[in-house]
């Protein structure tokens, strides 16, 4: 991957509200470099999920690009660009009979048909977060909200992405496994630093300063200080 | 061919119309509610009937122009397009021109197929345009392909309306948006197809459809009226297909976006 370019690049990226001028995300213009552990932090409503989303370009912008390694995203580049930008879903949706069986319906798809789903490595990320092989024989319908997020999580990471987008990720879960996700995912990084980045959405303060060296503060739609000085 | 028939005058039409009186007995009695709208379906039944028996009259008179024809099967066509979304639960700007588009592609095709390939209508001494053939042909095609859009359509935006975290949950891994759409459009597709497979199913042995009926009472030989039976049930079908194909097709277009984008901000609930 060439280092001269961030991995993603927005430009002013914009989102109106459906029925007035009201803009939700008031042209953001964000970068993140490999090895980037990103924090946004912002009261409920301030378009910090939207902006998650524009970064995976999820929604249909207003105005602004999203840009992979120096090239705007188009069209049918789209389902490559989030191959390697993967957003986490804040409930996730798991229809799947079985966890096994969600994580493997990645696999099913176009874009990561050369790949196998490797229990192994699955179950050694689940040791990791104190939990054992039989989560994955779990019928989904039964998983509690910290464990759908767990399965979402694991789902994303077996993909090997370059970019996770993880719109509050251990929202439900306690905090022993709290701790143990944040510091999985600072390993991820730091394993692959010239490839790999997280940009972390929380609530909470004190979240924000463990998972992201760096933190941009959203407010009515705009960053208000992106060195994360008050 | 025998096509000699008893006439039915008023006096008769009228015997017929106090059977309505055994359903406001039943409902009087179990203190449904219902006499009122009994009433008026019974009223609409017979007004409506009558003024179509009145335009048909009208559009069967001899020395009609193709002309005049084609565009009493367009206006069909457009009042069957817009029937179609009338009831649908969700909706999005241009779904009455898909609709439109769908109901009239495939019936007219359909229609197309059976007057000059099966039925043949150039091998009588009457024009292709023959409304004899062409109205009642169209009219029996349109009917059913409403009923597959119009479930397909309202099937459609309930499923994305319903499954749109996992539409979007498939985007976010990397899916086009063909494959996040494809769950959504089987149900639709095969919800819109259900009705004409079953009565397919079923015809002759627990429903005699009006048609054959109706031509067995006009005095059509039984081979002759169960042949054309046979036609109708397959063109009803192919038409319904094609019209719930093309209309879930064009619905997922305007749903999903070239940069593989779920638009649901475009899908609103009927209020």
């Amino acid at each position: 991957m060439s280092a001269d370019f961030p991995l993603i690049q927005a430009r002013n990226v914009a989102r109106r509200h459906p029925d007035g001028r009201q803009w939700l995300l008031d042209h953001v213009s964000l970068e993140i470099r490999a090895g980037a552990r990103l924090s946004i932090s912002g009261p409920s409503g301030s378009g910090k999920t939207l902006l998650l989303r524009a970064l995976a370009l999820l929604d249909p912008l207003d105005d602004g690009d999203v840009s992979w390694q120096g090239r705007p995203v188009r069209g049918n580049e789209v389902p490559d660009f989030r191959r390697r930008v993967v957003y986490l879903h804040q409930r996730p949706a798991l229809i799947e009979a079985t966890v096994e069986a969600a994580l493997r319906r990645p696999f099913s798809l176009r874009v990561h048909c050369r790949r196998r789903f490797d229990r192994d490595r699955i179950v050694g990320w689940l040791e990791g977060l104190r939990r054992d092989a039989s989560f994955l024989g779990k019928p989904v319908g039964e998983l509690s909200g910290g464990e759908s997020q767990i399965a979402a999580l694991l789902r994303a990471l077996q993909l090997d992405p370059a970019v996770l987008l993880l719109d509050e990720p251990t929202a439900a879960l306690d905090p022993p496994t709290v701790a143990a996700v944040e510091g999985l995912l600072r390993n991820w990084v730091e394993e692959l630093p010239d490839r790999r980045a997280t940009v972390w959405v929380t609530h909470h303060a004190g979240q924000a300063t463990r998972v992201g060296e760096r933190i941009v503060h959203i407010e009515n739609g705009r960053i208000a200080d992106a060195n994360g000085i008050p | 061919m025998r096509t000699e028939y008893l006439e039915l005058d008023f006096p008769q039409l009228a015997i017929a119309a106090s059977l309505i009186v055994i359903c406001s007995v039943i409902s009087l009695v179990l203190q449904l509610g219902l006499q009122r709208r009994l009433l008026l379906a019974a009223l609409r039944t017979v007004v409506q009937l009558l003024l179509v028996g009145l335009v048909l009259w009208w559009i069967f008179a001899p020395e009609r122009s193709s002309l005049f024809v084609v565009g009493m099967m367009g206006a069909m066509t457009l009042i069957a397009g817009f029937a179609a979304v009338d009831r649908t639960g969700h909706r999005y700007r241009g779904i009455r021109l898909d609709s439109i588009i769908s109901m009239w592609a495939s019936s007219w095709l359909i229609t197309a197929v059976a007057l000059f390939a099966v039925v043949q209508v150039q091998r009588g001494e009457q024009p292709w345009y023959d409304p004899q053939y062409a109205i009642p042909l169209l009219g029996m095609i349109l009917g059913n392909t409403l009923n597959g859009i119009s479930l397909g359509l309202n099937r459609l935006g309930e499923e994305l309306a319903t499954k749109r975290r996992h539409v979007e949950t498939l985007l976010a891994l990397g899916a086009t948006r063909w494959e996040a759409a494809r769950g959504p459009i089987q149900e639709a597709i095969r919800t819109g197809m259900i009705p004409i497979i079953n009565s397919m199913m079923v015809v002759g042995l627990v429903s005699l459809p009006g048609m054959m009926t109706g031509q067995l009472l006009a005095g059509v030989p039984p081979v002759q009226a169960v042949r054309y039976q046979i036609v109708i049930m397959f063109l009803i079908a192919a038409g319904t297909s094609l019209g719930t194909f093309s209309v879930v097709l064009l619905g997922y277009r305007r749903m999903f976006t070239a940069d593989h984008q779920f638009a649901s901000a475009r899908l609103t609930k009927r209020r």
